[in-house]
C-alpha cells in the first residue's frame, strides 16, 4: 500500500471521473490561524452528491459542495474565502477562528 | 484539471517521482513542475517548495500560484516480522507510509502474516543497502536479535533516515550501543537511535507499542517539542 487511501482523494476523483461521473475537486490553498486542515487538503464532489476527503473539520464542507455544483455546471473554477471576518456571500464562519482559501476546479 | 495534467500527475505519483502541481489563482491554469515551459521564477519556486515539502500559495511577478507538492510517500522500513510489526505495518500504512518489512526468517515474514506489504527476506544489511533509506525514511528494528538488528542499525546510521528506532529495554539498548560503538559509530551518531523505541505512554499490547512508535515517528517528522533528544549517551553510562 503506497498511499494512504484515506488521504488519496485525487485517485478517488479520477476513479469517479472514469466511471462517467461529473467531478469537481476543492483544494485548500492557504490557511491562517487554527484551521484544521493544511494547504493541499482535498475534497472531491460529484454532481450526484458523492463526497470524499475534507477541507475543514466539517464546518465548510456543505458550502464548498454547493459551490462545487456551480463549478461542475459552468466549468469555471472558483477561489472561495472562508473565515470569521468573511463578509462575502459565503456566510460560513470557521468555529475555530481560522481562515482558509479553497480553490474549486472541475475535472475535465 | 485537464485529463493531460491528471494523467501526468498520476504517472509521476505511480513512478514515485516528486512533482509540484502549480495552479494559477484564480484562473486555474495549471502546469506540472518541473517543466521546461515554466518561467524561471515559477520553476525556482516549485523547486523550493519540493525541497521544503511545503504546499502553499506564493506571490510571483505574474500573480498568485498555488504550489501543491506531491512527494512520494515517506517510507518505513521495519526490521523484524514479529508480532508488534503485525500491528505496526497496517497502522503505518494508514498514516501514509510505504512500508517494507525485512526479515530473513521465512517463518516470520510470510504473506499470510503481512498481506499487501512488501516483504524482504534478505539479510538486513543487504536489504538496507538495496532499500537505501533517504531523509524521508524511518527505520525501526524489532527483532531483539543483535544478529539481525545490529547490521540494520549500522546501515541506518550511515543513511540520512529521519528516524531510527530500536526496540529493547534500557539494558538491551545500552549493550546495543556498546556493540555499535565497537563498529565505529561515534556518540553523535548513536544519539540518533531512539531506544527504548516509542513515546512513553506505558504501552503494553502490540498495537499500543505500535502506536507509541508511530506517535514518535510523527512527532520527529513534524518537529514536535514533546520529543526529547534521543537519550543514547545517558543510557550508555
Amino acid at each position: 500500500m503506497s498511499f494512504s487511501e484515506v488521504e488519496d482523494i485525487l485517485s478517488v476523483a479520477a476513479k469517479w471521473r472514469a466511471e462517467g461521473e461529473q467531478v469537481a475537486v476543492a483544494t485548500v490553498t492557504e490557511t491562517w490561524g487554527s484551521s484544521p486542515r493544511p494547504a493541499g487538503s482535498r475534497l472531491a464532489i460529484t454532481k450526484s452528491g458523492k463526497m470524499a476527503g475534507s477541507v475543514s473539520g466539517g464546518c465548510i464542507e456543505g458550502a464548498v459542495a454547493e459551490a462545487a455544483q456551480l463549478t461542475i455546471a459552468s466549468g469555471a473554477p472558483q477561489l472561495l474565502d472562508f473565515g470569521v471576518s468573511n463578509e462575502r456571500a459565503w456566510e460560513v464562519g470557521l468555529a475555530c477562528g481560522g481562515k482558509v482559501k479553497v480553490f474549486v476546479e472541475k475535472f475535465l | 484539471m485537464t485529463p493531460d495534467v491528471l494523467a501526468a500527475l498520476t504517472e509521476a505519483r505511480a513512478a514515485k517521482r516528486p512533482v509540484v502541481l502549480a495552479t494559477k489563482l484564480p484562473s486555474g491554469e495549471q502546469i506540472l513542475l518541473p517543466d521546461p515551459k515554466a518561467s524561471p521564477e515559477l520553476a525556482a519556486a516549485g523547486a523550493r517548495a519540493l525541497q521544503r515539502d511545503e504546499t502553499g500559495t506564493v506571490k510571483l511577478a505574474d500573480g498568485d500560484w498555488f504550489l501543491h507538492v506531491h512527494n512520494p510517500p515517506p517510507r518505513l522500513i521495519v526490521v523484524g516480522a514479529v508480532h508488534i510489526a503485525q500491528a505496526l505495518v497496517p497502522m503505518a500504512a494508514l498514516l501514509g507510509y510505504a512500508v517494507t518489512v525485512v526479515d530473513p526468517r521465512r517463518s516470520f515474514a510470510t504473506d499470510e502474516r503481512f498481506p499487501n506489504v512488501s516483504v524482504s527476506s534478505d539479510w538486513p544489511d543487504e536489504a538496507m543497502d538495496r532499500l537505501a533509506p533517504d531523509a524521508r525514511s524511518a527505520v525501526v528494528t524489532l527483532t531483539h536479535d543483535p544478529k539481525l538488528d545490529d547490521p540494520a542499525l549500522d546501515r541506518a546510521l550511515k543513511s540520512p533516515a529521519f528516524y531510527i528506532g530500536a526496540l529493547g529495554s534500557r539494558k538491551t539498548h545500552a549493550a546495543r550501543l556498546k556493540r555499535l560503538r565497537d563498529l565505529g559509530h561515534d556518540e553523535a551518531a548513536l544519539a540518533r537511535i531512539r531506544g527504548p523505541v516509542g513515546l512513553a505512554i506505558e504501552a503494553v499490547t502490540a498495537p499500543e507499542i505500535a502506536l507509541s512508535i508511530l506517535a514518535e515517528i510523527v512527532a520527529v517528522r513534524r518537529g514536535a517539542p514533546l520529543v526529547q533528544p534521543a537519550p543514547a549517551t545517558r543510557d550508555a553510562a
